[in-house]
Protein backbone atom coordinates (compact mmCIF):
# COMPACT_ATOMS: atom_id res chain seq x y z
CA UNK A 1 0.00 0.00 0.00
CA UNK A 2 1.40 3.05 -1.07
CA UNK A 3 -0.21 6.90 -0.45
CA UNK A 4 -3.56 7.67 -1.81
CA UNK A 5 -3.59 8.63 -5.69
CA UNK A 6 -4.79 12.24 -5.01
CA UNK A 7 -1.57 13.17 -3.00
CA UNK A 8 0.51 12.36 -5.99
CA UNK A 9 -1.87 14.32 -8.01
CA UNK A 10 -0.92 17.51 -5.64
CA UNK A 11 2.57 16.48 -6.53
CA UNK A 12 2.68 16.46 -9.26
CA UNK A 13 0.35 20.13 -9.15
CA UNK A 14 2.77 21.75 -7.20
CA UNK A 15 5.99 20.84 -9.77
CA UNK A 16 3.69 22.03 -12.64
CA UNK A 17 2.82 25.10 -10.62
CA UNK A 18 6.22 25.66 -9.82
CA UNK A 19 7.74 25.45 -13.36
CA UNK A 20 5.39 27.65 -14.36
CA UNK A 21 6.25 30.28 -12.14
CA UNK A 22 10.17 29.57 -13.25
CA UNK A 23 8.60 30.18 -16.75
CA UNK A 24 6.54 33.06 -16.84
CA UNK A 25 8.60 35.31 -13.58
CA UNK A 26 12.57 34.65 -14.75
CA UNK A 27 13.84 37.00 -17.44
CA UNK A 28 16.53 34.48 -18.83
CA UNK A 29 15.71 32.37 -21.66
CA UNK A 30 17.65 29.52 -20.02
CA UNK A 31 15.94 29.42 -17.20
CA UNK A 32 12.45 29.72 -19.10
CA UNK A 33 13.60 26.30 -21.14
CA UNK A 34 14.21 25.03 -17.71
CA UNK A 35 10.86 25.67 -16.21
CA UNK A 36 9.56 23.93 -19.22
CA UNK A 37 11.32 21.00 -18.61
CA UNK A 38 10.29 21.02 -14.56
CA UNK A 39 6.56 21.29 -16.34
CA UNK A 40 6.83 17.98 -18.45
CA UNK A 41 8.51 15.96 -15.55
CA UNK A 42 5.39 16.99 -13.26
CA UNK A 43 3.31 15.88 -16.68
CA UNK A 44 5.38 12.50 -16.50
CA UNK A 45 4.83 11.63 -12.73
CA UNK A 46 0.87 12.56 -13.03
CA UNK A 47 1.10 10.24 -16.15
CA UNK A 48 2.80 7.23 -14.22
CA UNK A 49 0.53 8.42 -10.77
CA UNK A 50 -2.58 7.37 -13.05
CA UNK A 51 -1.09 4.42 -14.53
CA UNK A 52 -0.71 3.16 -11.09
CA UNK A 53 -4.26 4.06 -9.77
CA UNK A 54 -5.96 2.62 -12.78
CA UNK A 55 -3.69 -0.61 -12.74
CA UNK A 56 -3.28 0.32 -16.41
CA UNK A 57 0.93 0.49 -17.86
CA UNK A 58 -0.25 3.16 -20.90
CA UNK A 59 0.35 5.73 -18.31
CA UNK A 60 4.16 4.46 -18.30
CA UNK A 61 4.33 4.51 -22.23
CA UNK A 62 2.63 8.12 -22.29
CA UNK A 63 5.54 9.27 -19.47
CA UNK A 64 8.15 7.71 -22.04
CA UNK A 65 7.11 9.41 -24.78
CA UNK A 66 6.83 12.90 -22.84
CA UNK A 67 10.77 11.90 -21.96
CA UNK A 68 11.33 11.65 -25.92
CA UNK A 69 9.37 15.01 -26.77
CA UNK A 70 11.40 16.42 -23.88
CA UNK A 71 14.83 15.29 -25.53
CA UNK A 72 13.74 16.67 -28.70
CA UNK A 73 12.62 20.12 -27.30
CA UNK A 74 15.55 21.52 -25.01
CA UNK A 75 17.71 20.34 -28.06
CA UNK A 76 16.04 22.42 -30.40
CA UNK A 77 15.26 25.20 -27.85
CA UNK A 78 19.32 25.32 -26.34
CA UNK A 79 20.16 25.19 -30.26
CA UNK A 80 18.09 28.13 -30.52
CA UNK A 81 19.08 30.01 -27.78
CA UNK A 82 23.06 30.10 -29.05
CA UNK A 83 22.08 30.93 -32.14
CA UNK A 84 19.79 34.49 -30.62
CA UNK A 85 22.63 34.92 -28.16
CA UNK A 86 25.61 35.09 -31.37
CA UNK A 87 23.24 37.40 -33.11
CA UNK A 88 22.31 39.82 -30.48
CA UNK A 89 24.42 38.91 -26.94
CA UNK A 90 22.04 38.59 -24.69
CA UNK A 91 19.36 36.24 -23.25
CA UNK A 92 16.84 38.68 -22.01
CA UNK A 93 13.83 38.19 -23.64
CA UNK A 94 13.01 41.54 -23.48
CA UNK A 95 16.08 43.03 -24.89
CA UNK A 96 15.94 40.62 -27.79
CA UNK A 97 13.93 43.08 -30.15
CA UNK A 98 14.43 46.45 -28.45
CA UNK A 99 17.82 48.60 -28.09
CA UNK A 100 16.56 49.81 -24.57
CA UNK A 101 19.06 46.72 -22.96
CA UNK A 102 21.79 47.99 -24.95
CA UNK A 103 22.72 50.66 -22.75
CA UNK A 104 23.50 49.06 -20.04
CA UNK B 1 1.29 4.06 7.46
CA UNK B 2 3.49 1.76 5.60
CA UNK B 3 7.53 2.45 4.97
CA UNK B 4 6.16 2.97 1.42
CA UNK B 5 4.18 6.02 2.00
CA UNK B 6 7.15 7.59 4.76
CA UNK B 7 9.54 7.21 1.13
CA UNK B 8 6.87 8.85 -0.78
CA UNK B 9 6.88 11.82 1.70
CA UNK B 10 10.45 11.88 1.30
CA UNK B 11 10.84 11.93 -1.85
CA UNK B 12 8.01 14.47 -2.50
CA UNK B 13 9.32 17.42 -0.21
CA UNK B 14 13.14 16.80 -1.63
CA UNK B 15 11.91 17.45 -4.94
CA UNK B 16 9.69 20.51 -4.42
CA UNK B 17 12.25 21.72 -2.18
CA UNK B 18 14.80 21.45 -4.71
CA UNK B 19 13.11 22.96 -7.21
CA UNK B 20 12.04 25.51 -5.64
CA UNK B 21 15.72 26.60 -4.82
CA UNK B 22 16.38 25.58 -8.70
CA UNK B 23 13.96 28.10 -9.77
CA UNK B 24 14.97 30.68 -7.67
CA UNK B 25 18.57 30.90 -8.16
CA UNK B 26 20.17 33.72 -9.65
CA UNK B 27 23.41 31.47 -10.85
CA UNK B 28 22.52 29.27 -13.30
CA UNK B 29 25.00 26.51 -12.85
CA UNK B 30 23.53 26.08 -9.15
CA UNK B 31 19.78 26.11 -10.62
CA UNK B 32 20.76 23.40 -13.24
CA UNK B 33 22.53 21.30 -10.14
CA UNK B 34 19.30 21.66 -7.87
CA UNK B 35 17.35 20.71 -11.02
CA UNK B 36 19.68 17.34 -11.30
CA UNK B 37 18.73 16.45 -7.44
CA UNK B 38 15.08 16.92 -8.43
CA UNK B 39 14.76 14.62 -11.53
CA UNK B 40 17.13 12.05 -9.26
CA UNK B 41 14.23 12.07 -6.72
CA UNK B 42 11.46 11.81 -9.85
CA UNK B 43 13.16 8.60 -10.79
CA UNK B 44 13.32 7.73 -7.30
CA UNK B 45 9.36 8.10 -7.36
CA UNK B 46 8.92 6.22 -11.09
CA UNK B 47 10.80 3.30 -9.09
CA UNK B 48 8.56 3.84 -5.96
CA UNK B 49 5.50 4.08 -8.40
CA UNK B 50 6.01 0.97 -10.08
CA UNK B 51 7.55 1.96 -13.05
CA UNK B 52 11.80 0.91 -12.73
CA UNK B 53 12.56 0.93 -16.88
CA UNK B 54 11.01 4.75 -16.27
CA UNK B 55 12.90 5.48 -13.63
CA UNK B 56 16.12 4.15 -15.11
CA UNK B 57 15.45 6.25 -18.01
CA UNK B 58 14.73 9.70 -15.90
CA UNK B 59 18.66 9.22 -14.75
CA UNK B 60 19.74 8.59 -18.22
CA UNK B 61 18.00 11.18 -20.27
CA UNK B 62 17.08 13.68 -18.26
CA UNK B 63 19.42 13.51 -15.37
CA UNK B 64 22.31 12.82 -17.59
CA UNK B 65 21.60 14.32 -21.20
CA UNK B 66 19.28 17.24 -21.02
CA UNK B 67 21.15 18.85 -17.85
CA UNK B 68 24.40 17.96 -18.79
CA UNK B 69 23.50 20.14 -22.31
CA UNK B 70 22.17 22.71 -20.11
CA UNK B 71 25.59 22.91 -18.34
CA UNK B 72 27.03 22.93 -21.49
CA UNK B 73 25.19 25.80 -23.02
CA UNK B 74 25.14 27.83 -19.50
CA UNK B 75 29.14 27.26 -19.41
CA UNK B 76 29.14 28.39 -23.21
CA UNK B 77 27.53 31.69 -22.71
CA UNK B 78 28.71 34.38 -20.29
CA UNK B 79 25.99 36.26 -19.29
CA UNK B 80 27.52 39.90 -18.37
CA UNK B 81 25.18 41.97 -16.51
CA UNK B 82 22.68 40.23 -13.80
CA UNK B 83 19.07 39.41 -14.56
CA UNK B 84 17.06 42.25 -14.17
CA UNK B 85 13.89 42.17 -12.56
CA UNK B 86 11.75 44.62 -14.40
CA UNK B 87 8.32 43.47 -14.00
CA UNK B 88 5.62 45.52 -12.76
CA UNK B 89 3.68 45.36 -10.00
CA UNK B 90 0.15 44.54 -12.28
CA UNK B 91 2.24 41.75 -13.72
CA UNK B 92 3.50 40.06 -10.13
CA UNK B 93 -0.41 40.69 -9.58
CA UNK B 94 -1.46 38.88 -12.64
CA UNK B 95 0.56 35.94 -12.20
CA UNK B 96 -0.56 35.66 -8.45
CA UNK B 97 -3.80 35.54 -9.35
CA UNK B 98 -3.06 33.07 -12.24
CA UNK B 99 -1.25 30.69 -9.62
CA UNK B 100 -4.27 31.52 -6.83
CA UNK B 101 -7.11 30.16 -9.17
CA UNK B 102 -4.40 27.21 -10.44
CA UNK B 103 -4.01 26.19 -6.44
CA UNK B 104 -8.28 25.89 -6.36
CA UNK B 105 -8.91 24.47 -9.20
CA UNK B 106 -6.28 21.67 -8.27
CA UNK B 107 -7.44 21.44 -4.69
CA UNK B 108 -11.25 21.41 -6.16
CA UNK B 109 -10.19 18.62 -8.47
CA UNK B 110 -8.57 16.53 -6.02
CA UNK B 111 -11.48 16.91 -3.37
CA UNK B 112 -14.02 15.49 -5.75
CA UNK B 113 -12.11 13.55 -7.57
CA UNK B 114 -14.39 10.72 -7.83
CA UNK B 115 -14.47 7.13 -5.51
CA UNK B 116 -11.67 5.25 -4.35
CA UNK B 117 -9.05 7.72 -5.41
CA UNK B 118 -8.73 8.77 -1.45
CA UNK B 119 -7.53 5.18 -0.47
CA UNK B 120 -4.29 4.20 -0.97
CA UNK B 121 -2.71 2.56 -3.88
CA UNK B 122 -1.78 -0.75 -3.91
CA UNK B 123 1.89 -1.37 -4.89
CA UNK B 124 2.27 -2.91 -8.83
CA UNK B 125 5.33 -2.89 -10.50
CA UNK B 126 5.76 -3.23 -14.48
CA UNK B 127 8.69 -5.44 -15.09
CA UNK B 128 11.02 -3.67 -17.37
CA UNK B 129 10.36 -7.14 -20.39
CA UNK B 130 6.67 -6.46 -19.74
CA UNK B 131 6.46 -2.78 -20.33
CA UNK B 132 9.22 -2.85 -23.57
CA UNK B 133 7.17 -5.95 -24.72
CA UNK B 134 3.74 -3.87 -24.25
CA UNK B 135 5.13 -0.72 -25.90
CA UNK B 136 6.30 -2.44 -28.78
CA UNK B 137 3.18 -4.47 -29.37
CA UNK B 138 1.00 -1.45 -29.01
CA UNK B 139 2.81 1.92 -29.75
CA UNK B 140 5.34 0.70 -32.52
CA UNK B 141 4.03 3.35 -34.96
CA UNK B 142 4.07 5.95 -31.89
CA UNK B 143 7.34 4.70 -30.96
CA UNK B 144 9.07 5.17 -34.83
CA UNK B 145 6.75 8.71 -34.85
CA UNK B 146 8.89 9.71 -31.97
CA UNK B 147 12.32 8.18 -33.09
CA UNK B 148 11.60 10.19 -36.74
CA UNK B 149 10.78 13.13 -34.01
CA UNK B 150 14.26 13.14 -32.75
CA UNK B 151 15.65 12.33 -36.20
CA UNK B 152 14.05 15.75 -37.51
CA UNK B 153 15.63 18.02 -33.97
CA UNK B 154 18.68 16.37 -34.73
CA UNK B 155 18.89 17.94 -38.15
CA UNK B 156 17.33 20.95 -37.18
CA UNK B 157 19.93 21.37 -34.37
CA UNK B 158 22.76 21.17 -36.72
CA UNK B 159 21.44 23.81 -38.97
CA UNK B 160 20.77 26.29 -36.41
CA UNK B 161 24.51 25.47 -34.98
CA UNK B 162 26.03 26.26 -37.97
CA UNK B 163 26.73 29.72 -38.35
CA UNK B 164 25.51 31.89 -41.04
CA UNK B 165 27.83 32.31 -44.11
CA UNK B 166 28.24 36.07 -43.20
CA UNK B 167 29.94 35.50 -39.97
CA UNK B 168 32.12 33.00 -40.75
CA UNK B 169 35.28 33.74 -39.35
CA UNK B 170 37.59 33.42 -42.50
CA UNK B 171 40.68 31.47 -41.83
CA UNK B 172 41.24 30.04 -38.98
CA UNK B 173 37.25 29.04 -38.51
CA UNK B 174 36.14 25.62 -37.51
CA UNK B 175 34.15 25.46 -41.01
Amino acid sequence: MIVPYTHVILLASLLFLTGMICTVLRRNLIMLLLGLEIMLNAAAVAFVGAGLHLQQIEGQAAALFILAVAAAEVAVGLALIVCIYRQTGTLDPECIESDVCELE
Amino acid sequence: MSVYSIFFYLIAALMILSTALAVTRKNMVHAVLFLVISFLASALLFFLLGAPLLGILEVVIYAGAIMVLFLFVVMMIRIRATEGSGFLLWHYLGAGGLSALYVAACLLLVRHSGPGTGAPMPAAVAAPADFGLYLFERHWLGIEIVSLLLLVALIGVLHLGLSPAGQRSGKGGPY
